[in-house]
């Protein structure tokens, strides 16, 4: 269970991380400015297991994959959108986070309290109590996600060919 | 390469010769093989660092299929930019990379000047490389985890998109540019209008338009969403290639290309260049689209002439013959910078640099500049820029609460000459 933390529409990488923090030396050290131009206290109050809630467009603009990382060094897991731009969706899976696109997101507001379980594909709202079924993520791509990302499935593979 | 088209559109063309397949359909996904791939400054670390402690992969498969560019940051502006570059340096001398970039300009330009053919299959770890689709090849961005499988293998998968084809009609009015046909195309899909899709320019209208101008619409494209563009080539594009001495070498893939012109495509749009009027993109989204005409007169402080948009030649062209023998407004910053080391010496020969000087411009060494907002002509609290980059984001060149306005290189110069969104007609 995860407090929902809800954004509008079209939240871009900028927001998630801004260009001047590209270039500090880890993930850890720009994960503290994570969607600072939207929440400046963001990063520190969110809590692993929180989710991240947005409306069109999620994910829009730089293909900088600093974004899903910086949000995975926080905790996220899950990202719940109308829909996503295509870079940061591919990125996000790739780093072992789920983006659900689902219509809900209109319906879920700020500090909602959420439940969500994979394995029956079902997000919950236990604020309004309402149930949302959504498309759970098969094949390749499910196969990257419970691996934890794409880096891992690919030397998950390797280590088993080579045994 | 498959000897025949199938009905194909260009991209899926494109994308079944990489698949080793005689044919693709939209919505499939396909592993491909890739020509050349690239990053830059704000990507290639965490790439080295994916493929090397994730994926267990030592070296990239093929060091003169992999492009690295430094055109975010130049010159470094803090020490972690110099560490930032310095372990770049070492890291292309251990994979044997030749093709580094460090003072020639930004990467699309640097990219478009050397290095993509009408064909190819590229792939870059920077958004707007979709802009390759204007010559003819399928390009798209992608994030550092992608980039790394291919450095490791040579390969990437694709789902093979849509093609979305807008027919343009008639030609260009005076003052009005490209970038304001790339403005009205996003304001008429929206910002997620073309997500997962191809876009590709068709139609009477596009012989108007010269090889730079399809560049900056294709540029823009991710502005909506597009994962690549087309353009299918023409003899402009023929023209372009012997005047950078990069004649074309593969015919065939220019008749292969004509070929696919009137293949079945998922939907067509019209767009009448003649209707159209000078736009501006207002805070903070790109399809925030207005006439220029609804908001003139508000005042600027700040304008921006570059970017891997509207950084060439004839960009700079547009803006100097606006402003020869003029001054900016008192107070205002003019920022220029050329997209690249070659467009910077052709704009010293023909006097332009000389017309931004005297007019009052601070003129930067090539690079992403002020489009990218970490380094030169950083906006502070309720300062306005107006500028020929692409986004506009909250915050994108500075803080939050400063505002960034997004026009044609005309539209930009004009403002810089009067401090307020002006029309270019107003300063002639």
């Amino acid at each position: 269970m995860g407090q929902a933390w809800k954004f509008g529409d079209n939240i871009d990488t900028d927001q998630i991380i801004p260009s001047q923090y590209l270039v500090l030396p880890t993930i850890q050290d720009m994960a503290k400015h994570t969607m600072e131009p939207q929440n400046p206290d963001f990063s520190k109050a969110f809590q692993t297991g929180d989710i991240l809630v947005g409306e069109v467009n999620f994910g829009c603009g730089s293909s900088r994959e600093q974004a899903p990382l910086v949000l995975k060094e926080l905790g996220v897991r899950v990202i719940i959108a109308l829909d996503f731009a295509r870079i940061f969706f591919r990125n996000c899976i790739n780093n072992g986070i789920l983006p659900i696109e689902h219509p809900c997101a209109k319906e879920i507001s700020d500090k909602d309290q959420l439940t969500i379980d994979l394995s029956k594909g079902e997000i919950h709202n236990q604020t309004t109590g309402k149930t949302y079924l959504f498309n759970k993520i098969e094949g390749y791509l499910a196969e990257i996600l419970n691996a934890g990302g794409l880096s891992e499935y690919i030397a998950n593979k390797k280590g088993s060919a080579d045994d | 390469m498959s000897t025949q088209t199938n009905g194909m559109t260009a991209t899926e063309y494109i994308i079944a010769c990489h698949a080793n397949r005689d044919r693709v359909t939209p919505g499939e996904i396909v592993n491909v093989s890739v020509d050349l791939c690239m990053s830059n400054d704000a990507t290639t670390l965490l790439t080295d660092k994916i493929m090397k402690e994730r994926m267990k992969t030592p070296t990239v498969w093929d060091p003169s299929r992999v492009v690295i560019i430094i055109d975010h940051q130049v010159p470094a502006d803090s020490v972690d930019t110099s560490i930032v570059q310095e372990q770049m340096a070492k890291l292309v001398e251990a994979q044997k990379i030749d093709k580094f970039h460090t003072t020639d300009g930004v990467c699309h330009q640097v990219m478009l000047e050397n290095y993509v053919t009408p064909g190819a299959l590229i792939m870059g770890a920077d958004s707007h490389t979709c802009s390759y689709g204007s010559i003819g090849s399928v390009s798209s961005g992608i994030g550092s985890t992608d980039l790394a499988a291919i450095w490791a293998s040579g390969e990437t998968w694709l789902k093979v998109p849509e093609t979305i084809r807008f027919i343009l009609n008639g030609q260009l009015k005076p003052y009005v540019s490209a970038k304001d046909v790339a403005l009205h195309i996003i304001n008429q899909v929206r910002a997620n209008g073309l997500t997962y899709k191809a876009m590709e320019l068709a139609g009477p209208g596009v012989s108007t338009l010269d090889v730079p101008e399809r560049f900056t619409i294709c540029n823009m494209a991710v502005e909506a969403g597009a994962k690549c563009t087309m353009v299918i080539p023409d003899d402009k594009v023929i023209s372009f290639f012997a005047d950078l001495n990069r004649p074309i070498q593969d015919q065939t893939i220019l008749s292969r290309l004509q070929e696919t012109q009137n293949s079945p495509c998922a939907s067509e749009i019209n767009v009448d260049l003649d209707a159209l009027e000078p736009l501006i993109a207002c805070p903070h989204y790109v399809d925030n689209v207005r006439p220029l005409s609804e908001i003139q007169g508000l005042k600027i402080g700040q304008t921006f002439l570059g970017s891997c948009t509207n950084g060439r030649i004839e960009d700079l062209r547009e803006g100097a013959n606006l402003l020869k023998g003029k001054k900016v407004a008192p107070n205002m910053r003019f920022l220029v910078t050329p997209a690249s080391v070659r467009v910077y010496k052709q704009a010293l020969a023909e006097g332009l640099i000389e017309i931004f000087m005297d007019a009052g411009a601070v003129v930067n060494h090539p690079g992403c500049s002020t489009c990218w907002g970490a380094h030169q002509g950083i906006l502070g609290p309720g300062q306005r820029m107006v500028t020929t980059g692409n986004r506009n984001f909250k915050g994108r060149a500075g803080s939050p609460d400063s505002e960034i306005y997004l026009a044609s290189p005309s539209v930009v110069v004009a403002s810089a000459i009067t401090g307020e969104l002006t029309h270019p007609k107003e300063v002639v």
